[in-house]
């Protein structure tokens, strides 16, 4: 087997027995999971179920305190890693006092993309009415799209996407699951987060948490299946209150 | 470390500051208008302002960019624009290095302009070359913005980033021999001075208007350069790619 073979063995990541203490407080006590190439994976869960910490430490921006997060088979966090994975805060990071195509110029330089691309995600989030507009001045929900469009920039091989849709009105988000499908059929692996359910549907594979565990993970079909339900909704309710 | 990722932050820095036009013009007005100030208090002991006209023009831009670059830090770390650097392939002098350019460059301009007004306009006088002022200036900005990044690391909040100035900034002036020449203090406090980047920043810049360029001008250059390099270091490894 050589590398490249070697390479596409491995998923797109890889948790093992994760703990994640934050403050003092276990936030994750220990958990696995797998998240598939070319697929896009939900992480559905309340507030306060670990999400955002576990897609920290895939990313390799949280102190961990034990176990293993391998993305593409690597250890999280490894400088190779950095072009490779794109990460999307649940609050948006980019320049306030900068205009988003400003923005956008300073990132693409940073992952030496082209400036084409540049033009692309703006489209792509629904921005091009707001290129030239400061962000500050933006809406919530355009200032969040902005910092969306930073996060698709760069052709990630895995994609980590914190509540990317929060605040987005439907037309857009179905613009927006579908670039996420797009870029799954790339080959990479799409990673996205949700407090709400009816996002769930639209995902191939779904991880659901619940105070800092799994209670379920698999194809939305396969958790109807299982807890004979209709609604993913009552099979979360089913599946938490069987945990 | 890459060419393109640290001119990239450069400019991305400048760009920002562009912006902001009222910071602009506190940086390049606020310098002239107190050394102007100084003048006028000194109107009467001008043998006085003769010793530190020139080091004052040199001496600002410290404060300056230790204030400026601990709330861009601070804001770095705050909005999750540092944790999306992190993540990305940007390496940590990348963008110590690219926010130095862009403040040096800040420096420049702020001294020339200060450095006009109190030459021309003033008659503050320098034995040396006044164009060293203008470099010394920017060393000084450079110490200023290293230190400005480390303590930064240590403020929760733009209340506490500004309240370092006095803390860690003002004693040092006090100490440097600015005021009042160290020899006049108390032994202890003269040891302490010793120990501290600011007095041979003040002592290069009373050496360059005394148009003493000897040996000890350049240690002095030296000691300064090394409490940048220094500074920017312990600064580097405040920026956690990981963190809590």
């Amino acid at each position: 087997m050589n590398s490249a073979q070697d390479e596409l063995s491995h998923p797109a990541v890889e948790v093992k027995d994760l703990v994640v203490r934050r403050g003092g407080r276990v936030i994750l006590p220990g958990i696995s999971l797998c998240v598939a190439r070319a697929r896009v994976t939900g992480l559905l869960g309340p507030s306060g179920s670990g999400k955002t910490t576990l897609m920290r430490s895939i990313v390799g921006v949280q102190v961990v305190e034990s176990g293993s997060v391998h993305v593409l088979g690597e250890p999280a966090g490894s400088s190779s890693l950095r072009p490779r994975v794109a990460y999307l805060t649940q609050a948006p990071s980019i320049y306030a006092d900068l205009t988003v195509s400003e923005n956008l110029r300073y990132f693409a330089r940073i992952l030496d993309v082209p400036r084409a691309r540049i033009e692309e995600v703006i489209a792509l989030v629904g921005l091009g009415g707001q290129a030239r507009q400061l962000t500050r001045t933006l809406s919530g929900g355009e200032h969040s799209r902005a910092s969306l469009a930073v996060a698709l920039l760069g052709r990630p091989e895995v994609l980590v996407l914190d509540e990317p849709t929060v605040d987005v009105d439907p037309v857009l988000r179905r613009e927006l699951w579908r670039s996420f499908y797009a870029i799954a059929e790339g080959g990479a692996g799409v990673l996205v987060s949700s407090h709400v359910m009816d996002e769930a549907s639209r995902c191939h594979e779904l991880v659901l948490m619940r105070a800092g565990e799994i209670i379920a993970s698999g194809s939305p079909d396969e958790l109807l299946a299982r807890t004979h339900t209709e609604e993913l909704e009552d099979a979360f309710i089913s599946l938490a209150e069987a945990a | 470390m890459s060419a393109r990722v640290t001119l990239a932050t450069t400019a991305r820095v400048l760009g920002q500051l562009r912006r902001d036009r009222r910071t602009l013009a506190l940086v390049f007005l606020v310098a002239p208008a107190l050394v102007t100030l100084f003048k006028f208090i000194f109107q009467y002991q001008s043998s006085a302002f003769e010793r530190i006209g020139a080091p004052l023009i040199g001496l600002f831009p410290l404060v300056m960019m230790f204030l400026i670059t601990s709330i861009a830090m601070l804001r770095e770390r705050t909005t999750g624009t540092l944790e999306r650097l992190m993540s990305l392939p940007l390496a940590k002098l990348d963008l110590l290095v690219g926010y130095a350019l862009a403040f040096a460059l800040l420096a420049a301009v702020q001294g020339a302009i200060t450095g006009t007004i109190g030459f021309a306009l003033l008659g503050i006088t320098t034995l040396g070359p006044a164009w060293a002022v203008v470099l010394l200036a920017i060393a000084n900005a450079l110490l200023g913005m290293a230190l400005g990044l480390f303590f930064s690391a240590f403020a929760r909040t733009e209340f506490q980033a500004v309240q370092f100035m006095p803390a860690v900034l003002l004693p040092q002036i006090l100490l440097s021999g600015l005021l009042l020449p160290r020899g006049a203090m108390p032994r202890a406090l003269q040891i302490v001075a010793d120990a501290l980047p600011v007095t041979y920043a003040y002592d290069a810049l009373a050496k360059i208007t005394a148009n003493d360029t000897g040996t000890w001008l350049w240690l002095d250059i030296v000691i300064v350069v090394g409490a940048v390099v220094l500074a920017l270091v312990l600064g580097a490894t405040t920026l956690r790619r990981r963190t809590a």
